[in-house]
């Protein structure tokens, strides 16, 4: 092992601070979706975590699972990528019960494991996505006081780890491992509601240059 | 998948001898290399993320990038008694995952990684039997060395074998 070596240079309070962020990005996010679908969202404490290229689709069910993703490249004074993934099922709810709040009538019914979505679906999946990271993002920029520029957003329906191989590969390029901090949000189940289970995860990936900042803004060093 | 099928993560290579299988999960932007030696049934597999070692101050692990993952890939065969002069190559992977406007460099990085595999195989000699590559979706593949086969299954687009 020789060079520059990223996963040696942050230490437990790095991580810690990075928790914390994530923890208001994640509330703030969850209380968006709260809003869209009329349901109580909870977030359990976030996890930041070094991870080895060969384990990225872990969390999300192994390496072929299939999954949904949006993606929003940021860029301003931060550069990298944030992601919010959902198994399919989870997709399937999360459009039923964002059409179903807003009184529009609901997607078909379709085979366990399709990979189709119809145009509406597909816009549902991207805004609502869209909605969540911004709102992440927005609770990140005011805590750190750092302008985030997000992309628009970009959805792929695939193998977890075909998904995840693109901010991997961003990060790869400095690192042996990837900087996961992955912050899940869950919908509670209420009585006389249909149990809707559209249980997501966040990651946010930023290039090593641009975490620094983020905790130089933070105060730590 | 076999039982006993050798797993090959990202980043990451394998070599076997016949009747082993090696395969790959998911390949996204990234590039999975298949070599094969009919002659000895030696088969390898690499899954790498990135095309070129150079360009990167932070290379440690030489099977995230095509040019040494090939490189290391091609010696550990040899190890297993194949010969470079005999093997052939089949590819698959280097996808663009998300519809970017790919006018950036890093965000076409699975073309990037193809190119350069292109290239080395042509600089190594090893002529490219098949290849499966592009596009914007994931791939799973497996590498049988008994007989060479690749196979190649995408979520929703069944599997082909080549």
């Amino acid at each position: 092992m020789g060079g520059f070596s990223a996963d040696k240079i942050f230490n437990d309070s790095h991580l810690d601070v990075m928790k914390e962020l994530g923890s208001m990005g994640t509330a703030h996010a969850a209380t968006a979706l709260a809003k869209l679908i009329n349901r109580k969202v909870t977030m359990p404490v976030p996890n930041v975590s070094w991870v080895e290229f060969s384990n990225v689709a872990d969390f999300m069910g192994g390496p072929d699972s299939t999954v949904v993703g949006i993606l929003v490249s940021v860029t301003g004074q931060i550069q990298g990528m944030m992601m919010f993934l959902m198994p399919l099922p989870a997709a399937r709810s999360l459009t039923k019960a964002f059409l179903g709040a807003m009184g529009a009538p609901l997607p078909m019914e379709r085979e366990e494991g399709s990979i189709e979505f119809d145009e509406m679906e597909h816009s549902v999946i991207e805004e609502a996505g869209n909605i969540m990271i911004s709102s992440y993002l927005s609770s990140m920029a005011g805590l750190t006081n750092i302008n985030f520029k997000p992309s628009v957003p970009f959805v792929a329906i695939d193998m977890a780890q075909a998904i995840l191989s693109v901010p991997a590969i961003e990060f790869g390029k400095m690192a042996d491992r990837v900087l996961f901090l992955e912050s899940q949000i869950q919908v509670q189940a209420e009585e006389g509601k249909e149990n809707v289970d559209c249980s997501g995860c966040f990651i946010l990936v930023p290039n090593l240059h641009s975490f620094y900042r983020i905790l130089r803004a933070l105060g730590v060093e | 998948m076999l039982a006993g099928m050798i797993v090959v993560g990202m980043a990451d290579l394998k070599v076997a001898k016949t009747p082993g299988a090696l395969t790959t999960l998911g390949l996204g932007s990234c590039v999975g290399v298949a070599l094969y030696d009919a002659k000895v049934k030696v088969g390898g597999l690499a899954h790498f993320m990135l095309p070129d070692s150079k360009q990167i101050q932070n290379n440690s692990n030489i099977a995230k990038f095509a040019d040494t993952a090939i490189e290391q890939l091609i010696k550990d065969m040899e190890r297993l008694g194949a010969t470079r002069f005999n093997m052939k190559a089949k590819i698959a992977g280097g996808a663009q995952m998300f519809a970017f406007n790919a006018t950036n460099d890093n965000l076409r990085i699975g073309d990037r990684n193809v190119e350069a595999t292109l290239r080395l195989l042509k600089q190594y000699n090893i002529p490219l039997l098949a290849r499966e590559t592009g596009e914007n979706f994931g791939r799973t593949v497996e590498l049988y060395a008994d007989d060479g086969r690749f196979v190649i299954k995408a979520v929703g687009r069944g599997t082909k074998t080549v």
